[in-house]
């Protein structure tokens, strides 16, 4: 590839996907929107956005900025995917018109209020299994034992895979999530299992692999009425256990920590849990961007921020640092806040891509937040944390919590 | 939450002003008593996604509020293209369009909404009646783009009544056009031929011509035939954009919703902010119950079953019928 014309974009040498940076992405993240509207990474050669304005900008036009290449660094016009690209994330319209009305569909506010009352109960019951053998006190790893714990309970059922493997789900999200990255060492280590948990996850997918009434069973009736085509079905249901489960665990883990280390925001929360809810999961969601970064290419040489991206050129979005970009969020963006109306974030995403799964995610988290506020007067860290590193995603690997009972 | 500060006060709206508002910035004949209409957004931002087979509402400035299906390029993210019929019997809606409506003029738009989606085949008979033929443009498009095998029957009263002759000369052989005063009926058994698992029919067009083709793919698996009725009908029971009163059922709390803010804006305005996101009426985050009232909905997200229900609504773009009042559950 040649190098990108850009004269004026200021270069940044500093390799966003290194540990340091995987580990702490706020301090290159500020440096990032201070640079410039646009930013050329030395480190891969790329231009990048940083900022609110224009990383929305280049998620809602998916004219000029296409998935269908990849939305990792790999450029798929020129290089070989790992594994067949996705029918959503990677691909453009008109292809993803049709996957995409499905899933919407399956997965709508509307359609999910039949799961509402048994993921609240579900919650109650976990939450209750969790908080057993205390009177007061019980300290206990929120990552492993609710924010994972919760939506394997719940999501693997309600797509309708069977019980056996679902300890491959997060190591092949992982790998997923990190492939989106250069192939570093975090690749590296994956690369092992990748063959294997992708031969696991596919198979989960075929039609008498799923259970009668799930999400899956829901993506081939679709095919049945010809909504989208047979061969496409186990792609779709692909979808939801490649990006519905890692996220979820990540989104949850962040609003426990946010509230755990915001004790003022957790009573503030626990005073109208109901109305609260929805709202502290989203600003969780902006404030710690369980999805930190998409890539996508240029379709033809496209201005924005005053600089053109040539075409056939990758982009980086940080959405991340467009979540906590004060231009957007005002001075206060590095807080997290309940009394900010977190709405318009791109932790989702934005467009026509914007995260498909954000309902189920929301769900999810309503009801776990709303057994816990039942259950606990207030939380705190019990001891510190432990960051899990992955080229996309941010995540916690421990968070040891102390949870005094109500 | 009454301790939240309200969107507006914070000052970044800036990113979502002008939804449901459109200007005509071009009209055009384009056939005998059809005018096509382009329509952009007035201060130059996206209009919000579609794709072939959608329809937005158009709400005129006498009130009326009429679907249209859209019939332009959607690689053009900044306009969309409509074209009308003049109804004979219309005294509002194409009539309007027709004799009064002018370049410069702002319309309301709703949607898109699309009830009529283009599903993946390697093959594709589109059948048109007259101003049928709007939403099989942009399928006829993307059936191209994609390589698809396909053919179009376009007919019409006369020739010079069918629009966009000249846009589909450029495809040749596979389009044929039949204007009932040279050829008379569409000769449908023939144009369908036999069954074929790989094939889609996708056919608009008015009742009696699709009377026809339901007896001319009678022997066609259902899930391959997919129309869209042609109705002239004026709506004038929804649409502009009023003021209505709005009740917070969970305060007790009655508010106006001025005509130029939207529900959003106007409960945030009284210090209840509903999450939302994309301010478009396509992402369903905002999604509210309600209790009471009739919703004028403007979302892309509900289809008919789901409007008939009456019980949620989308407050970023959707509205109260005018004359009634909305009791929400927030
Ligand atoms: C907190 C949890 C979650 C976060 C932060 C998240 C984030 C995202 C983001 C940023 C995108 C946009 C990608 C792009 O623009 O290229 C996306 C897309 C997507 N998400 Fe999520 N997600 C979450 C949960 C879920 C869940 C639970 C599911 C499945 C039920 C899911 C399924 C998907 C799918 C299929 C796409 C691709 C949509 C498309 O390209 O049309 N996600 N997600
Ligand atoms: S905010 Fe997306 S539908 Fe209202």
């Amino acid at each position: 590839m040649s190098a990108p014309t850009l004269g004026y974009a200021p270069t940044i040498d500093v390799d966003p996907f290194c540990d340091e940076v995987l580990a702490d992405p706020i301090p290159l993240q500020r440096q990032l929107r201070a640079a410039g509207p646009v930013v050329h990474l030395g480190s891969y050669d790329i231009l990048a956005f940083a900022r609110y304005e224009q990383v929305r900008a280049a998620l809602v036009d998916w004219q000029g900025f296409q998935s269908a290449a990849g939305v990792g660094l790999a450029n798929f016009r020129t290089e070989q995917p790992w594994r067949p690209p996705s029918l959503l994330l990677e691909a453009d319209p008109p292809h993803h018109d049709a996957p995409r009305r499905v899933l919407q569909k399956i997965l709508s506010p509307r359609a999910l209020r039949t799961l509402r009352d048994d993921w609240f109960a579900d919650a109650e019951a976990l939450v209750e299994k969790v908080l057993a053998d205390g009177t007061h006190i019980v300290e206990i790893d929120a990552v492993t034992e609710l924010a994972e714990a919760f939506p394997l309970r719940v999501f693997p059922d309600a797509v309708g895979i069977p019980q056996q493997g679902r300890e491959n789900l997060l190591p092949y999200g992982d790998h997923l999530f990190n492939s989106f990255g250069p192939r570093n060492h975090l690749v590296e280590a994956g690369e092992s299992r990748a063959g294997e948990l992708q031969e696991w996850t596919s198979a989960q997918c075929r039609r008498d692999v799923l259970a009668p009434d799930g999400f899956g069973a829901e993506i081939w009736a679709a095919a049945d009425r010809g909504d989208i085509l047979f061969d496409q079905a186990p792609l779709i249901v692909r979808s939801l256990l490649s990006a519905g489960v890692d996220t979820t665990v990540h989104g949850l883990s962040a609003v426990l920590h946010a509230l755990a280390t915001h004790p003022e925001q957790w009573s503030r929360f626990r005073e109208a849990p109901a109305a609260a809810a929805r709202v502290a999961f989203d600003e969780a969601v902006r404030w710690e961007s369980p999805v930190q970064v998409f890539f996508r290419t240029a379709t033809r040489d496209i201005e924005i921020g005053g600089r053109t991206v040539p075409e056939g050129h990758k982009i980086l979005m940080f959405l991340g640092a467009a979540n906590r970009d004060d231009r957007r969020w005002g001075a206060d963006a590095d807080r997290f806040d309940l009394g900010r109306d977190p709405s318009g974030h791109v932790g989702f995403g934005m467009g026509i891509h914007q995260c498909v799964g954000q309902h189920v995610a929301r769900l999810e988290a309503e009801a776990l937040l709303t057994a816990l506020a039942r259950r606990v007067e207030h939380l705190e860290p019990a001891a510190p944390p432990r960051r899990h590193l992955n080229n996309t995603l941010r995540s916690w690997d421990s968070l040891p919590l102390r949870l005094h009972l109500a | 939450m009454s301790n939240v500060a309200p969107i507006h006060q914070r000052g970044h709206v800036a990113e979502q002003a002008s939804a449901g508002t459109a200007r005509v910035t071009e009209i055009r004949r384009e056939a005998d008593g059809v005018m096509g209409l382009v329509l952009t957004d007035p201060v130059g931002d996206r209009l919000p996604d579609w794709a072939p087979g959608a329809h937005i509402d158009l709400v005129l400035p006498d009130g009326t509020t009429r679907q249209y299906s859209l019939c332009g390029d959607r690689w053009d993210a900044h306009s969309y293209r409509v074209a009308v019929l003049r109804e004979p019997s219309s005294r509002g809606g194409s009539a309007f369009v027709h004799d009064s409506l002018r370049e410069g003029d702002l319309v309301g738009i709703g949607g898109p909404r699309n009830n009529f989606a283009l599903v993946p085949a390697a093959r594709y008979l589109f059948v048109a009646g007259g101003i049928g033929i709007t939403p099989l443009l942009p399928m006829i498009a993307q059936a191209e783009l994609l390589g698809a095998d396909w053919n179009l029957l376009y007919g019409g009263r006369t020739r010079t009544s069918m629009a966009f002759l000249d846009e589909l000369g450029r495809y040749g052989e596979r389009v044929r056009v039949e204007p009932q005063d040279e050829s008379g009926l569409l000769d449908l058994p023939a144009f369908l031929g036999e069954p074929r698992e790989d094939t889609r029919i996708y056919a608009c067009g008015p009742a009696p011509l699709l009377d026809a083709l339901a007896t001319a793919a009678a022997c066609w698996p259902s899930s391959s035939v997919r129309t869209e009725r042609f109705v002239a009908r004026d709506r004038s029971d929804g649409g502009s954009d009023t003021s209505f009163e709005l009740t917070l059922a969970r305060s007790g709390r009655t508010i106006v919703v001025g005509r130029s803010e939207t529900v959003l804006e106007a409960v945030a305005a009284a210090g209840v902010d509903v999450l939302s996101s994309c301010r478009q009426g396509t992402c369903g985050t905002c999604e509210t119950t309600v209790l009471v009232g009739r919703p004028d909905h403007r979302d892309s997200i509900l289809d008919d079953d789901d409007r008939q229900a009456g019980d949620c609504m989308f407050p970023c773009v959707s509205r109260a019928v005018p004359g009634d009042r909305l009791v929400l559950d927030l």
